[in-house]
């Protein structure tokens, strides 16, 4: 077995290098049910992160995932890809679909999801969360990885709807912070 | 309930020796941006182990070598940094997306926070990018970036390095790090270096010296294999 290359801080330009001009359209401006996720990122003491990074990764409007490794075998063209840094007051969004609900190896449901990374001067490797959607509430009671996190922490997780969109907000640490996982 | 999937084998899980610790009180900036609540383990479902395969259009002709700008050549010590993404186990990962970003040869970024007291290079903007082959290979030519001063604590150097972020194939195996050049001396004093607690591991973000790669009368030449997780088990053949 080979060694692991070991993650490091992206440091304070990761703008130099990362944002793409299209970056944070999932899907293109002109899809008819898109909407914007939007959120702000803040660290220990509540301030904005202004030098930070937002990557977002999920499955289309039926669920499934433009990726060979996706054993349903349904073609989809769907990018589901998002990337997004950081503006000085720490805000950044996407534009996306909600995505449909993925099964997990038992064949559960899982509520509606997005995966997201989280890199910024300070983090010495990505941090990794999901975002859920609080109006399935139904479908989040019954997603086995949110019955796995402690419930008074459950609303980090939850992007609340707005006029035309989401709010998600990210708390690096500290009060109300955001639930991280182990990838 | 649905029938159940037949889902694709996880990717293995750091052991905890290789990445660094998210708080780790020599660099001072993890102070307020690490979580302090412990993490929540993500079993690896179709979400983490499929990710975005975004190679082709985000790669061009010029994108792999950072040495010439429209307006001239950049100024510094011409280098070739080569070498091959591998999974754990021994794969190649192919088509993948590597983007790279550095200082100038002085040590200076190209960005309006960094005020390090060092010349900007008109024809150097220290970004690139390139696609793995189908055998994991990749090649950048750029110039040698100069180490930089960075406050963490009383002269605080950063030794040389540059920024590489890879995607591989799956959200798992998403990796940012940083390659280092062979002997710096400044290694010894980086927590961002030694945030990386084992040895073995640290080595593997120093590049080698490559004398068979070198251009004759043209640029040095420096190695970077870059490893990013595998399965931990041999995937079932589809039918
Ligand atoms: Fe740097």
């Amino acid at each position: 077995m080979l060694g692991l290359t070991p993650a490091q801080t992206v440091g304070p330009y990761l703008s130099i290098g990362l944002p793409w001009s299209d970056g944070p359209l999932v899907v293109p401006e002109t899809d008819p049910d898109a909407f914007w996720v939007r959120g702000v990122l803040r660290d220990g003491a509540g301030e904005p992160v202004p030098d930070g990074l937002i990557e977002t990764w999920q499955a289309d409007p039926d669920g499934c995932f433009a990726h060979p490794d996706d054993p349903r075998g349904r073609h989809t063209s769907f990018r589901g890809f998002g990337r997004c840094p950081t503006a000085d007051a720490g805000d950044w969004a996407i534009r996306t679909r909600k995505p449909g609900r993925v099964p997990d190896r038992e064949g559960v449901l899982q509520a509606p999801h997005i995966d997201v990374s989280v890199f910024a001067r300070g983090l010495l490797n990505r941090v990794v969360t999901r975002i859920y959607f609080a109006d399935e509430a139904e479908a989040n009671d019954a997603d086995p990885l949110l019955a796995t996190v402690p419930e008074h922490r459950r609303r980090t997780l939850l992007a609340e709807p707005t006029g035309g969109g989401y709010q998600f907000d990210i708390r690096l640490r500290g009060e109300h912070e955001t639930v991280f996982f182990a990838l | 309930m649905a029938e159940p999937l037949v889902v694709p084998s996880g990717y293995r899980r750091d052991d905890g020796t290789v990445h660094p610790p998210l708080d780790y009180a020599g660099y001072r900036s993890t102070a307020l941006r690490a979580p302090s609540e412990p993490l929540i383990l993500l079993p690896h479902n179709l979400t983490e182990l499929t990710g975005p395969l975004l190679g082709e259009g985000r790669v061009s002709s010029s994108s792999a070598d950072l040495s010439v700008q429209p307006g001239g050549e950049a100024l510094g010590q011409r280098i070739i940094v080569h070498g091959r993404v591998l999974d754990e186990n021994a794969r190649p990962v192919p088509h993948t997306l590597i983007e790279v970003w550095q200082a100038n040869a002085a040590g200076r970024y190209l960005h309006r926070v960094d005020r390090h007291d060092a010349p900007i290079d008109p024809n150097f903007t220290g970004v690139g990018r390139v696609l793995t082959d189908d055998q994991g290979n990749y090649r950048l030519v750029t110039i040698k970036p100069g180490a930089y001063p960075w406050g963490n604590h009383p002269n605080a150097w950063r030794p040389a390095h540059i920024h590489f972020s890879l995607f591989g194939r799956a959200f798992t195996q998403r990796l940012v790090t940083q390659m280092y050049f062979p002997d710096d001396p400044l290694f010894a004093y980086d927590p961002i270096f030694n945030s990386v607690r084992d040895e073995r591991a640290r080595r593997r973000m120093v590049s080698h010296f490559d004398m068979d790669a070198t251009v004759d009368s043209w640029a040095l030449a420096f190695r970077f294999d870059i490893v990013l997780r595998g399965r931990d088990a041999t995937p079932m053949e589809q039918p």
